[in-house]
């Protein structure tokens, strides 16, 4: 659990962050937004004491970290930034194992931690383990750079802006990996964007920051449906709002429990809405038939429920 | 495959190297330097004596060798030191001057050095250290700052997040990256030293220039030739030698 309490940082003449109080539930993906110069780096960057605030207290799990050495912190906590800032001159398993390291682990443990992650990130461990980062693409890049900041299995993970400079489609990849990810360990994850489809996407809880304070923060679905001020209606977007909206909803809200039976394959009942509807298109229908996560019939979604707020 | 085969191709990269090649005709120049006596008083027959005799090659080459070693040695520690302290926050203050001096170190001619150093330190090899490390101390501060300065922001940053502490990151990750480029500073230093230090034979340190002044004083030209042709090599082998060490300090370029 991270807690901050009325923190602020000023860059002089101006305030970073401004008072945030802000609390991040231990296992929660949290997403902090902002257009650029809003403090969401800067609140980030403070949790590892890569910044220290002016004023206010951050506490991780209960420790005001003001009190804890910076690198024994940091070697607590992944850290994953957009140019990903890997070791050019270290092969991709002793990047990996950069933590482990630090913090001395046995070998046999660091080198079964490593096959571990390079499985995780779906990295062929005998064409990477021994390769040298200028060998990879930025998307293996960012995957070996993810894969070093769970090295030490942190409790904390932070990810400044880190699929910003990756295609679409790479992009599309780590994101449902980091899905999977935060399922699979529970991670608490605190995670920098400035792009609302993917904290739509990513996020349990939002934190939409704007000169330094904080706007909003609450569930995806919140953030669409009372967005609090103008600023935060502008990031989501007010011409595509609907559509965002479709991405976030899931089958498994709109779907009618009928018996009816629907011809063609069905949908998964975790399937966004969005997908839905391009199913819809594609096979020239208004209604699907939905299974649940045992693949089992669980009715079927009719467009008009879709469609209706 | 030919059983073997590798060993021959080995056996003849070596053969066929450069290094190799370099260090051969310094050796056969150093060593075999009496053999070409006829050689010489056949080119300059005025001479009555065609060969330097009065210390032998070797023995100067490896007084050359010690006086550039040595002053180059501590031109790195001083210039490394130097380097590192004023690219930390706390020494950021000190690069303006630190720059400054070790462009004057540079910009002062090296018989200059000597000719100041002598009235204090008298003469012999002393006052030719001091010279020499003074002038390799520029491009190897210089080249320390730019190589540390030219590792990424990115990288120092990870590392930095990840809980590496200021010894830990200048120690695993700025100074290897660093080391390419502060190489080829002690490269340049010290290929610039073999030829400087034949100067220090004025102030009466032993090395190869000491036939080149002795001939340049009596009007022998031999003696001129044959210090100055073992300089040459000497310089032609230790850059070589460096163009090793780069390719070493680079490797996982290649990867």
């Amino acid at each position: 659990m991270i807690t901050f309490e009325r923190v602020t940082k000023r860059f002089e003449p101006w305030t970073a962050v401004d008072g945030v109080s802000l609390t991040v539930e231990a296992g929660e993906f949290c997403v902090l937004i902002g257009p650029s110069g809003s403090g969401k780096s800067t609140l980030m960057k403070m949790v590892n004491r890569l910044i220290v605030p002016d004023e206010g207290t951050i506490r991780v799990g209960g420790e005001d970290i003001a009190m804890l050495r910076p690198e024994d912190l940091r070697r607590r906590m992944g850290y994953v930034i957009q140019n990903v800032g890997l070791f050019p001159h270290w092969t991709v398993e002793r990047n990996i194992a950069t933590v482990p390291t630090l913090l001395g682990w046995p070998k046999a443990r660091v080198r079964d931690r490593v096959s571990d992650l390079l499985d995780l990130l779906k990295l062929d461990a005998r064409r990477f383990r021994d390769a040298y980062p200028h060998q990879l693409s930025g998307g293996q890049q960012q995957r070996v750079g993810v894969a070093r900041a769970l090295a030490a299995e942190p409790a904390i993970l932070l990810m400044d802006e880190p699929f910003s400079a990756l295609d679409p489609i790479t992009r599309g990849a780590l994101q449902a990996e980091m899905t999977a990810i935060h399922k699979a360990t529970g991670t608490t994850i605190v995670f920098v964007t400035h792009d609302m489809d993917e904290a739509l996407k990513l996020a349990n809880r939002i934190a939409v920051l704007d000169h330094g304070r904080l706007i909003q923060f609450g569930p995806p679905l919140e953030i669409l449906h009372r967005p609090a001020n103008d600023t935060v209606r502008d990031l989501i977007g007010r011409e595509d709002w609907g559509l965002k909206l479709l991405a976030v909803e899931t089958v498994g809200q709109r779907v009618r429990p009928d018996v009816e039976k629907v011809p063609g394959a069905p949908l998964p009942i975790d399937a966004p809405l969005r997908q839905a509807i391009a199913e819809m298109v594609a096979r020239g229908t208004d209604r699907l038939p939905v299974v649940d996560a045992r693949g089992r019939p669980a009715g079927v979604l009719h467009l008009s429920d879709v469609v209706r707020s | 495959m030919r059983p073997g085969s590798t060993t021959v191709r080995w056996r003849m990269a070596f053969l066929t190297d450069r290094l190799t090649l370099a260090v051969a005709v310094l050796v056969a120049l150093v060593l075999g330097m009496p053999l070409l006596k006829p050689l010489f008083a056949a080119a300059f027959p005025a001479l009555d004596r065609p060969l330097y005799e009065a210390d032998s090659f070797l023995a100067l080459t490896l007084d050359h060798l010690a006086l550039v070693g040595l002053s180059s040695l501590m031109a790195v520690v001083a210039g490394c030191a130097a380097g590192v302290f004023v690219t930390r926050p706390s020494g950021a203050e000190f690069r303006g001057i630190l720059e400054a001096v070790a462009t004057m170190g540079q910009t002062f001619p090296p018989v200059a050095v000597l000719a100041v150093a002598v009235p204090v330190m008298g003469f012999g090899p002393k006052p030719a250290l001091i010279a020499l490390t003074l002038y390799a101390l520029l491009p190897i501060v210089e080249n320390t700052v730019a190589g540390l300065e030219g590792v990424p922001e990115a990288v120092l940053e990870s590392a930095r997040g990840l809980g590496m502490g200021p010894v830990e990151r200048l120690f695993r990750v700025e100074l290897p990256l660093a080391a390419p480029v502060i190489l080829a500073g002690v490269r340049t230093a010290v290929v610039i030293n073999v030829g400087t230090a034949a100067i220090a034979s004025t102030v009466g340190a032993k090395t190869l220039g000491l036939p080149i002044i002795v001939g340049l004083n009596g009007s022998n030209q031999a003696y001129v030739i044959q210090g100055a042709v073992i300089v040459a090599a000497l310089a032609v082998v230790l850059d070589f030698g460096f163009d090793r060490l780069a390719a070493l300090s680079v490797r996982w370029r290649r990867g």
